[in-house]
């Protein structure tokens, strides 16, 4: 994996720290130009890993990134799927299976149809979730998608609920048909990795908040260094700034000192951000 | 450990079921839900005890407290059945659709020494906490003026295909959306006295309103307004916001941030200018055992464990959550009074008490400070 992941929250109008900073970074990136321009400055920075939600949006992105194959020699998808809220929104207006329902494959592909029905008649959970998958990923099509992620709010309901084998079905179905590595989102990792880890997923690759004031680190500072340096998973580091509250230089002289961190996932909307992010990491980071 | 059921598998209860089942001091005995399909999925791969019938998971005789998440319409007769027998609980808003049943099962609840909670999670949210720990230090002065507002993207088509779209079942924009800014309004400045010109609005909907809007009156003259509406798909996600206008100052907060305007600084403590001071929620919100959506769904669920631990009162139980269901079916009512024409043939003598315009002047400042209406 690059050590350093371009994230997608300023595009899409996310900022867990303030509602109003979050509603002007949505409004200046409704247009899907002003993204491209940004992707294209951390490209230009030699930051050509994109880790993205699977939002309607994103799909505007991958066409440019289709067309335009040549310009970016070398460029990487990390989706994230589901798109939570779609899923809530759904759930709210059609009721659970009414949205499970909605979301598979409603295309002429008669198999997709009937195998879906099947699916959701017979209670063929993993028939389900490779269908849903199907459906989140069909975006990326023709995109290189190394790794496959799936997102936070699914693994951590997953992982509450105890519903294990959901992981072994998703990291199974990366594996076979995606020919990826499945990669897991959360903010419970001490407790996921021990999860993940009893249905035969070792070494998994984690996304987790890390950061110097341990926010949205469920089990504690303590758990997650002893997570950090066992050497029981590959890290990403996310929300290492904790949302805007820590300054650059301390937040990420607090990560880089990990060596077993293997990258650090940020969001920014300049070029100027981008560079000098980039720059304090390599800087901090030891070798 | 504290055992405990769930009844009601949708959206919450699922979300409950998450929660619940691996906080250290909970043991989860048993589900129970009308959907054989769900039952049947969740029992294969989280081997938990599963019930179609609440009734006969109750017979079992091993539950200490139970999670209430079914459609509004069925809360009452799950939750009286449950206090009579014993049983602590939780239950998602809105309470119990008519106000007079929520408080008959309050005093049930008081009476029997049981704890009773209320999903009201935005009194779990620490910026909104923070606010009324300020207000309850006096920062602003004498409030004058509150605002209450919840937009969200929940209903942007006509038809819905579920209990949320039917009045007779709960649905509705007043009992899914407004409760929320009522208990926040009652929670941080007090239950109004009255209300008027309210509104009960369709916007999409064919059987349920989509935007509420009322004026609110409080005890110490203060007034309020109540905006909310659940067809702006303009926000990605439910957002409530309160600002509240003091003699002193002025507080804006929604879930994840506090700003605060206050003329002079108050006590060094406080660690505020004069002018606009920020709190975020990165500085204000404590971690949780477990964190799925948002801190506030973990801390309200602890908070129930607690109380249940130590014998207390919850912080948001059925009695605060009837004063919510009362001011949400005062609006209701409200929303059908007459209201006053603009017309230019309306004659001097018509006005009426109702349109009259309230003048504040010397008098009305003297009677405020002798604490009068």
């Amino acid at each position: 994996m690059d050590r350093i992941l371009f994230g997608d929250n300023q595009f899409f109008g996310v900022n867990h720290m303030s509602e109003e900073k979050a509603r002007q970074q949505g409004m200046r990136f409704q247009d899907i130009k002003a993204v491209i321009q940004v992707l294209d400055d951390a490209y230009a920075e030699n930051v050509k890993t994109f880790m993205c939600t699977t939002h309607e949006r994103t799909s505007e992105i991958c066409d440019h990134f289709r067309a335009n194959r040549e310009k970016y020699p070398g460029y990487k998808f990390y989706p994230c799927l589901p798109y939570a809220h779609k899923y809530a929104n759904a759930a709210a207006e059609l009721g659970m299976l009414g949205a499970v329902r909605s979301f598979l494959p409603q295309d002429n592909a008669l198999g997709a149809l009937l195998k879906g029905g099947m699916s959701l008649a017979t209670k063929d959970v993993e028939g389900l979730a490779q269908l849903l998958i199907g459906a989140e990923l069909q975006m990326f099509d023709g995109l290189d998608t190394p790794v496959i992620f799936l997102q936070n709010v699914a693994t951590d309901f997953l992982l509450g609920l105890g519903f294990n084998a959901a992981f072994r079905m998703f990291a199974d179905c990366v594996r076979e048909r995606y020919r990826a590595e499945p990669g897991f989102i959360t903010m419970n990792a001490p407790r996921l990795v021990k999860s993940l880890e009893a249905v035969g997923i070792q070494n998994p690759i984690i996304c987790a908040n890390i950061n110097k004031i341990g926010f949205r680190m469920c089990g504690g500072m303590q758990a997650y260094e002893e997570l950090i340096t066992s050497g029981r998973c590959r890290i990403i580091a996310m929300s290492v700034f904790a949302s805007g509250a820590l300054p650059a230089q301390e937040a990420l002289e607090f990560v880089c000192k990990y060596p077993q961190i293997e990258s650090i996932v940020f969001g920014a909307s300049s070029r100027r951000n981008i560079a000098q992010t980039k720059q304090l990491i390599e800087r901090l980071t030891l070798h | 450990m504290i055992r405990t059921g769930i009844v009601g598998l949708g959206k919450m209860g699922l979300s409950h079921q998450s929660m619940v089942n691996v906080h250290p001091e909970i043991e989860l005995k048993s589900i129970c839900d009308s959907s054989g399909y769900m039952l049947d999925v969740l029992s294969k791969y989280t081997g938990v005890d599963t019930y179609s019938d609440y009734r006969k998971m109750f017979d079992r005789g091993d539950l200490d407290c139970v999670f209430v998440a079914t459609p509004s319409r069925y809360h009452a007769a799950i939750v009286a059945d449950a206090l009579e027998r014993g049983m602590h609980v939780f239950c998602e808003k809105p309470f119990a659709l008519e106000p007079e049943t929520g408080y008959r099962l309050a005093e049930l609840a008081e009476r029997k020494h049981l704890v009773n909670q209320v999903g009201y999670h935005y009194r779990f949210v620490a910026a909104f906490n923070e606010a009324k720990r300020l207000l309850e230090r006096n920062i602003l002065g004498e409030i004058h003026h509150v605002r209450a507002e919840a937009y969200g993207p929940v209903v942007l088509r006509p038809k819905g295909a579920t209990w949320r779209s039917q009045k007779s079942e709960g649905g509705g924009c007043l009992f899914d959306y407004s409760c929320h800014a009522i208990d926040l309004v009652n929670y941080l400045v007090g239950r109004p006295i009255s209300v008027s010109g309210s509104v009960l609005n369709r916007v999409f909907s064919s059987d349920v309103d989509d935007e509420i809007y009322s004026t609110l009156q409080f005890a110490n003259g203060a007034y309020g307004q109540l905006a909310t509406n659940w067809s702006d798909d303009s926000f990605r996600k439910m957002s409530v916001k309160v600002s509240i206008w003091g003699t002193k100052g002025r507080i804006n907060v929604d879930r994840q941030e506090l700003q605060i305007y206050v003329r002079s600084a108050p006590d060094p403590s406080e660690r505020m200018v004069a002018g606009w001071n920020v709190r975020y929620t990165t500085e204000l919100t404590q971690p949780v055992w477990f964190y799925v959506r948002g801190e506030e769904y973990s801390a309200q669920i602890d908070h129930f464990v607690q109380c249940i631990k130590t014998g207390t009162s919850a912080l948001c139980n059925f009695r605060t959550a009837s004063d919510t269901s009362l001011v949400a079916s005062m609006i209701r009512a409200d929303a059908d009074k007459a209201r006053t024409a603009v017309a230019r043939d309306a004659h001097p003598s018509q006005e009426t008490a109702a349109n009259k315009p309230r003048r504040r002047g010397a008098r009305s400042f003297i009677r405020a400070l002798l604490g009068r209406p």
